[in-house]
């Protein structure tokens, strides 16, 4: 009897921990982002001492607010197994053409509109070219950061400023928390609301399932009766549209437009939704691990700022944490395969 | 006349001709070649003198491309060599000495060679995916170049260095001579050996071409390394032109330029079967295609919009869908004629 006990009772002990790892899987990539996070600002508070004040951790959401809007976008996207590179073009393209119409008196409640459409457009022409001409999402999208950086210098060669005050609240307004000096500006709030609006549609709606069945395998999905084109082209749309909205977000941080902003933005998102845990295969990743890896990206700018040191040593090192996080990646889908 | 219209080559060579005959319309000038001292001028030779540089990239990326594979790092390789071959000559006591130059080059040849190696090496052993193992190079390159470089952009003076781009041998650019000997060497050593035909077969097929014994890991990693090396020396290229090792500039958007020439000669980005006489006309008709944009007075930074259109068109005419399309609406047709005839 106490034979038959005791692995029982072993197993017991390590049983919640083991069904909970087995049964949310998909989540550790997550984790692990999220204690990569955590050791970043425990080494930066040990080595500069004042590294974790409200001052900095404020301005992490401030300076990186259009990066969360693109990476919820390009997790979308990344989902169904494509990619998207033209999100940084499109920011620039709808930026400047946002500016020039705001510059020529048109009201902004009919500007930011504008805006967002533009993006979908684009976001439209991609997934039309992927879904109904096969297309690679590579090239297709390829073709539409050419178009749209292009188009930005076609607006104009030079900055426009923007002096739009309901665009510049956007960015000025300090709403400041309880605790210390914390503060937000309503683009962090939109950032925010982004990344909430996009993890409960990805987890309570049709589309949002629809989206990870595709990443998983698109011809089951498609036997299922799903509407993989229809879901297909709604998930460019919508890194099309996070790509206005970013390009609202990020004239009002600069109060300008400039046709070479976001040069390379489109990879460092790609990097940080892959920091996050979104497998580039597809199928599996969440906004919120998006969220946490545009955090340390901002984590690894700020500490590399505060060191004084070039900043080319960003890039390296978010280089860097990527080539780290794709080899764990591919431990984990071996070792899910095997199984 | 018929195998003529359906070679393989014919829409490339077509899109080249037409260029070429558009421009020619639009001003004469385009195809005069004077001659000063003994050195040829031209638009024509300038564009055989540009393109050095994107035919190097691109021959590397259409093996790479026949492997199933994709090279994102050129244009951070090129700035990483350049970088490299800049501050060796700029450190040394005798710039214009061809044994410091050759040295120079050699060795960011081969700094070129091991991190195409290292993108090889993450994509054959590793396995990841091909878009994401070089770009992570893509990311650091440039970061690398810059801390070579101290942030600044190196200039030199040496003569035997500007003679690589700048340099004129019987009459023609030096640079012409560089991307001749390159495609020479590619088209004897993929067609003159098995490696071409043992590369498309890694392409079409991975898995079938490791089971008939193919050693698809070491092909897959050599690929990869030809493409370093061949970006390595577009760098030493691009340097020579500007005599300045600018890490942020250098081969910018290179890579897209590279794809979109090996694409427009024909390769599938689905890997398998490469042509180089197709890549070759591919990177004239894009650098014939630049200097069209840049004649037309149209800033150069909207050219872009103008290569986004070219992407569209060659995509959509690869497209199977769309060919699937024209050929029913053929096919529609020609059972009238035939009840017609009969």
């Amino acid at each position: 009897m106490t034979s038959v006990q005791a692995p029982l009772e072993k197993a017991d002990a390590f049983g919640p921990l083991k069904r909970f790892v087995s049964r949310r899987a998909s989540w550790i990539p997550v984790f692990a982002a999220l204690a990569l996070l955590i050791l970043i600002f425990i080494a930066g508070q040990a080595y500069f001492g004042n590294f974790l004040t409200p001052r900095v951790i404020s301005a992490l959401l401030l300076d990186n607010a259009y990066l969360f809007i693109l990476a919820v976008g390009m997790t979308f996207v990344i989902l169904t197994g494509g990619i998207d590179l033209s999100v940084g073009a499109v920011m620039a393209f709808t930026g400047m053409f946002g500016a020039s119409l705001l510059r020529d008196g048109v009201p902004s409640g009919i500007v930011v509109p504008v805006m967002l459409l533009l993006g979908a457009a684009f976001g439209l022409a991609i997934g039309v070219l992927v879904q109904y001409f096969d297309v690679q999402p590579f090239i297709a999208s390829l073709a539409a950061m050419f178009a749209a950086r292009g188009l930005a210098f076609m607006v104009s060669l030079d900055s426009i400023k923007v002096e739009t005050p309901e665009i510049l609240w956007l960015q000025s307004t300090r709403i400041q928390g309880a605790p210390g000096s914390f503060y937000i500006t309503p683009t962090g709030i939109i950032a925010l609301l982004v990344v909430l609006v996009a993890a409960l549609v990805l987890a309570y709606t049709r589309f949002g399932r629809t989206i990870y069945a595709i990443g998983g395998n698109e011809q089951s999905a498609r036997l299922m009766g799903l509407p993989v084109v229809r879901s297909k082209l709604l998930a460019y749309v919508v890194s099309g549209v996070c790509a206005g909205l970013a390009g609202v977000v990020f004239t009002a941080y600069t109060g300008a437009s400039y046709p070479l902003n976001g040069m390379g933005t489109e990879l460092d998102t790609i990097a940080a939704v892959v920091i996050g845990g979104t497998l580039l295969l597809g199928g599996s990743g969440f906004v919120v691990g998006s969220m946490i890896g545009v955090f340390v990206y901002g984590t690894i700018k700020t500490a590399i700022s505060f060191m004084g040191a070039d900043q080319s040593w960003t890039r390296i090192s978010v280089g860097l944490l990527l080539l780290l996080f794709v080899v764990v990646q591919r431990i984990i889908v071996a070792r899910s395969d095997r199984r | 006349m018929k195998k003529i219209l359906t070679h393989r080559l014919m829409l490339p060579i077509a899109a080249l001709v037409a260029l070429i005959v558009i421009n020619t319309i639009a001003r004469p000038s385009f195809v005069s070649v004077t001659v000063k001292g003994d050195q040829l001028y031209g638009p024509l030779i300038d564009i055989l003198r540009n393109s050095a540089p994107l035919m190097l990239v691109s021959l590397g990326m259409m093996i790479v491309i026949s492997t199933r594979g994709i090279d994102l790092s050129v244009g951070a390789i090129m700035a990483v060599s350049g970088a490299v071959a800049l501050t060796i000559i700029d450190g040394s006591p005798t710039p214009n000495d061809l044994g410091t130059v050759l040295g120079a080059i050699g060795i960011a040849v081969l700094i070129g060679m091991l991190l195409g190696a290292w993108n090889g090496f993450l994509v054959a052993v590793v396995g990841v995916q091909p878009i994401i193992a070089t770009l992570v190079l893509m990311l650091a390159g440039r970061g690398v170049a810059l801390l070579i470089t101290g942030g600044f952009i190196t200039t030199i003076n040496s003569a035997p260095y500007k003679f690589m781009a700048q340099g004129y041998v019987i009459g023609l650019p030096f640079a012409f001579f560089v991307s001749v000997a390159a495609v020479a060497l590619v088209a004897l050593i993929e067609r003159r050996t098995a490696l071409g035909v043992l590369t498309e077969a890694v392409g079409i097929n991975p898995e079938a071409s490791r089971l008939a014994g193919v050693r698809s890991r070491g092909i897959i990693w050599g690929a990869y390394a030809a493409s370093g090396v061949l970006a390595g020396f577009a760098g030493i290229l691009y340097s020579s032109n500007t005599m300045a090792a600018d890490s942020n500039a250098a081969g910018l958007y290179i890579e897209l330029y590279a794809i979109l020439a090996v694409v427009l000669g024909g390769t599938s980005l689905m890997g398998g079967k490469f042509t180089v006489a197709g890549t070759v006309i591919g990177v004239f008709t894009i650098e014939t295609l630049r200097s069209t944009i840049l004649f037309l007075g149209v800033p150069s930074a909207v050219a872009p919009l103008f290569l986004a259109v070219a992407v569209v068109i060659v995509v959509l005419i690869q497209s199977p869908r769309l060919r699937s399309l024209v050929t029913r609406t053929a096919q529609g047709a020609r059972p009238n004629t035939s009840e017609v005839a009969r």
